[in-house]
């Protein structure tokens, strides 16, 4: 029993690493409706242009908060040479433009710093710590607070600020949001620098323990059953679904694994996110269309 | 034009998708302190010159092509709507368009972000808001997609009056709604018009009640005036009823 514990709360861990991923995504979905299929070249970028600056002696707060700038300049590029010429166009053409900008982003990315893998030390060990005899990574913990004080941050600015209410007319009828004079081009580059800021944390995590490299873009893919099961639209679903993909795929190797040859902790989560789609179509918690009888 | 004048609107045409004429040559005036109603049926132009004034023509892929829009003295032709909600142009969409997920009374305060008011301003303008629209201070914890139309309809114009206005266009603020309702909609209109100073462009099918409590008409069909004139006038003239606006409503 202690064992499954042990596999469930690894797997719950984990878990959170997806979610930060999904967030980034869910940020631009709610607010333009957009699918950001740049979310990934973001993450790359992100990690890589902060590992390049500590390589080269910038102490790790100013990397910190120059990669941050220079996420907030990717924003306002991208608002001013993707999103404004392409203004009122359908859902699929801006997804089209982001498929785009991945590439030049990561192409950008790879230009700038090179295409070499870097290691990143965030002076976390992944030491397993002892609570009552459940082992648990100690990086994992610092991983989970990371996400959650994050969260809690993004509630405050959407819940609690105007600019954050902004953001949600806009997502809810940009029309009307236009007609009681919200200035989208401006909404649109603070969701973008959010979600840069998203990029760069998870970057950072998942470069620590992936090392930065190309593929850190990759890790984007396991945010699509993430986004499935929680819902494109709520942060906190994807929150939800982060861990139910976590926890999930690690039993289901553990314990379903032996069964047919292992293996299957790769592809568990599309399966579920298969069986969501067949049985609930927005996820967990997204926002379904509301309609008065 | 005379110095009362607030909106001028100069032979205006608007063009959607570059191809699709919807407004063609339409002129009107709107004055200090009044309240004009834009009659015609479905399909007139009555949406497309409303949304040209406001600025939000060009969110929906159409563009004046021609003409010029005048508001307080300044051509504001393709002025965005930012500005002009800022200058105190506004418009009530219609069909409400409410934020579904929002709660009304963050509907409400979104309205008067624009002019960057201090909190105890927006909290001010929200209790007048509620001195109008008693119910809304009722629902205002409900999410606005949840409450009845007439309720989003409140909702719709008490979030344009956060914004301080002085010129509110109201397109079809009847549509989908009981005749009671309608009337105390109405009745909440001219009451703002009354008090508050705020003058009115509302575009309206059901021209019965429109042109009861309207002080002008204006009376389009396919993009182009073809009336205008007094509201009682134009209320008396039977040719006009039967022509334009159907049967008495």
């Amino acid at each position: 029993m202690e064992f499954f514990f042990e596999v469930l709360i690894g797997g719950l861990l984990a878990g959170v690493m997806y979610s930060l991923v999904a967030i980034g995504f869910v940020l631009i979905y709610k607010a333009s409706g957009v699918f950001n299929f740049a979310q990934g070249a973001m993450v790359l970028f992100a990690a890589l242009t902060f590992v390049s600056l500590v390589e080269s002696g910038v102490p790790f707060w100013a990397a910190f908060a120059l990669t941050l700038a220079t996420m907030i300049l990717l924003a306002l590029a991208v608002e001013r040479w993707v999103l404004r010429p392409l203004v009122n166009r359908s859902p699929i053409t801006l997804f089209m433009a982001t498929l785009g900008l991945a590439y030049i982003i990561e192409g950008g990315a790879q230009a700038l710093w090179g295409a070499q893998v870097h290691g990143l030390e965030l002076g976390i060990d992944d030491v397993p710590l002892e609570f009552g005899g459940l082992f648990v990574s100690q990086f994992d913990l610092f991983a989970a607070a990371t996400a959650a004080t994050l969260v809690l941050v993004l509630s405050l600015l959407f819940n609690k600020t105007r600019i954050g209410l902004s953001l949600r007319a806009v997502a809810d009828d940009t029309l009307a949001a236009q007609a009681v004079g919200i200035r989208l081009r401006r909404i649109w580059t603070v969701v973008w620098a959010v979600a840069g800021l998203v990029a760069l944390i998870t970057g950072l995590l998942w470069g620590a323990r992936l090392g930065v490299q190309f593929s850190l873009s990759l890790v984007v893919l396991k945010a699509l059953p993430v986004l499935i099961i929680g819902g494109f639209s709520s942060v906190g679903g994807a929150i939800v679904g982060g861990l139910i993909v976590g926890a999930s795929e690690k039993l289901a190797e553990i314990y379903i694994g032996p069964l047919i040859g292992g293996g299957i902790e790769n592809w568990f989560p599309y399966v579920l996110a298969t069986l969501f789609l067949l049985a609930r179509p927005a996820g967990l918690f997204g926002e379904r269309t509301i309609e008065r009888v | 034009m005379s110095a009362q004048t607030i909106l001028q609107v100069e032979e205006i045409e608007v063009v959607y998708d570059q191809v699709i004429l919807a407004v063609h040559g339409v002129s009107l005036a709107v004055g200090q302190g009044e309240i004009v109603a834009l009659l015609g049926a479905n399909g007139a132009g009555k949406s497309s010159t409303l949304k040209a004034i406001s600025g939000l023509v060009g969110a929906e892929r159409g563009d004046v092509v021609g003409g010029r829009i005048l508001y307080r003295g300044a051509d504001v032709t393709r002025v965005s709507p930012d500005t002009l909600v800022r200058d105190g142009l506004v418009q009530v969409l219609e069909g409400r368009h409410c934020f579904a997920h929002l709660s009304v009374e963050e509907n409400l305060l979104i309205g008067g972000f624009v002019n960057k008011p201090s909190r105890q301003q927006l909290k001010a303008e929200l209790e007048k808001i509620y001195h109008y629209f008693p119910r809304l201070k009722e629902r205002r914890k409900s999410l606005a997609g949840y409450t009845s139309g007439g309720e989003q309809q409140m909702v719709a114009i008490g979030r344009a009056l956060m914004a301080r206005p002085r010129l509110v266009l109201l397109d079809e603020p009847s549509m989908g709604l009981a005749p009671l309702i309608v009337e105390e909609i109405f009745e909440i209109v001219s009451r703002l018009n009354a008090t508050e100073g705020v003058s009115f462009l509302l575009a309206e099918q059901n021209a019965s009640i429109a042109l009861q409590h309207a002080h002008r008409a204006f009376v389009l069909e396919s993009g182009q005036v073809v009336a205008s004139g007094a509201a009682d006038e134009l209320a008396a003239r039977s040719d006009i009823h039967a022509h334009y606006l159907g049967a008495v409503a």
